[in-house]
């Protein structure tokens, strides 16, 4: 991955002031560049998709033991643009737990067909599908909608506990037609 | 009954819920991270007009990106006008969308599928 293909990078606590301003940001930005108005849309709903999993991930973690050498509420976001791509990748830690869930989530999404997405989505969104708290299961399900390509990750082991979950999204620079 | 007008910012709709002039929309964009806190107001609003309607509600949608927190809210407030259709009301939601935006098209087709309502799909 090129250096400067990137539109911006952070690592740190997030909040939900800090979302606000990423996404305004990408925003004028896009606008600015006179991208494509169905490509920037797209961009702008998987980034702020993206930008709030991690926030809502985040937010629901207890609070950090200081004595937890990993410091588990920091995540990493990053927005990047190539010649055919957007890509958004966000990357936090999740407790060693959760993996297989989420893993068997993310390749039911991967192995979808469009369609099958669509039917995945509206079971969600209607309750009937796989049982999800809170929106996160949705969140994906959307993300995937939209990218129209299959989702990236990686899970990372950093100790007993924790392992660094990264998540790629892309979105094609070439409209559809 | 009073009326309901939230004025929009970067993260939330323009509400306008007027039963004296019967305007009923929500416009702007839907992407704040508490989806339920910002809709519970319209919900209860509702709740209250559907007790004695307007011989006629028409209820217009038109966002431009709504995030999927907040595309639980406006089934449940879909479900609300479908409930008073259902109760012999005339209720029909009108989700205008642009007409370049086939995500938000077929959004509307989503919905629509997933109600018992009159649904009209409106390009502009």
């Amino acid at each position: 991955m090129q250096l400067n293909n990137i539109i911006f990078v952070y690592q740190g606590e997030v909040t939900a002031d800090l979302v606000s301003s990423i996404l305004q940001m990408v925003e004028n930005k896009l606008e600015g560049e006179g991208e494509d108005r169905k490509v920037k849309k797209r961009v702008f709903n998987v980034m702020v998709e993206c930008l709030q999993n991690v926030y809502h991930h985040l937010d629901a973690l207890p609070p950090t033991d200081p004595n937890n050498p990993i410091r588990d509420k920091t995540a990493l976001l990053m927005i990047g643009r190539e010649e055919k791509d957007y890509y958004i990748i966000t990357g936090n830690h999740v407790q060693n737990d959760r993996i297989p869930d989420l893993k068997s989530r993310l390749d039911r999404i991967n192995r979808a067909s469009k369609e099958e997405l669509k039917q995945l989505y509206q079971e969600v969104l209607t309750g009937t599908g796989f049982s999800e708290k809170g929106t996160a299961g949705l969140g994906m399900i959307d993300i995937a909608r939209k990218s129209g390509q299959r989702l990236g990750y990686d899970f990372h082991p950093v100790s007993d506990k924790y392992s660094f979950f990264s998540l790629e999204a892309r979105v094609s620079r070439i409209p559809e037609k | 009954m009073r009326n309901l007008v939230i004025e929009p910012t970067s993260k939330t709709p323009k509400v306008i819920l007027n039963a004296d002039l019967g305007i009923f929309e929500i416009t702007g964009r839907s992407i704040p991270e508490d989806a339920i806190g910002f809709y519970r107001k319209v919900l209860d609003w509702l709740e209250e007009y559907s007790k004695s309607p307007l011989g006629e509600t028409i209820f217009k949608f038109q966002l431009e990106y709504f995030n999927t927190s907040s595309s639980k809210c406006l089934l449940d407030i879909f479900r609300k006008l479908e409930r008073m259709h259902k109760n012999g009301h005339k209720v029909s939601i009108r989700w205008h969308y642009d007409s370049d935006d086939e995500d938000m098209a077929e959004t509307g087709q989503d919905y629509q599928a997933l109600l018992d309502v009159p649904f009209e799909l409106v390009p502009v």
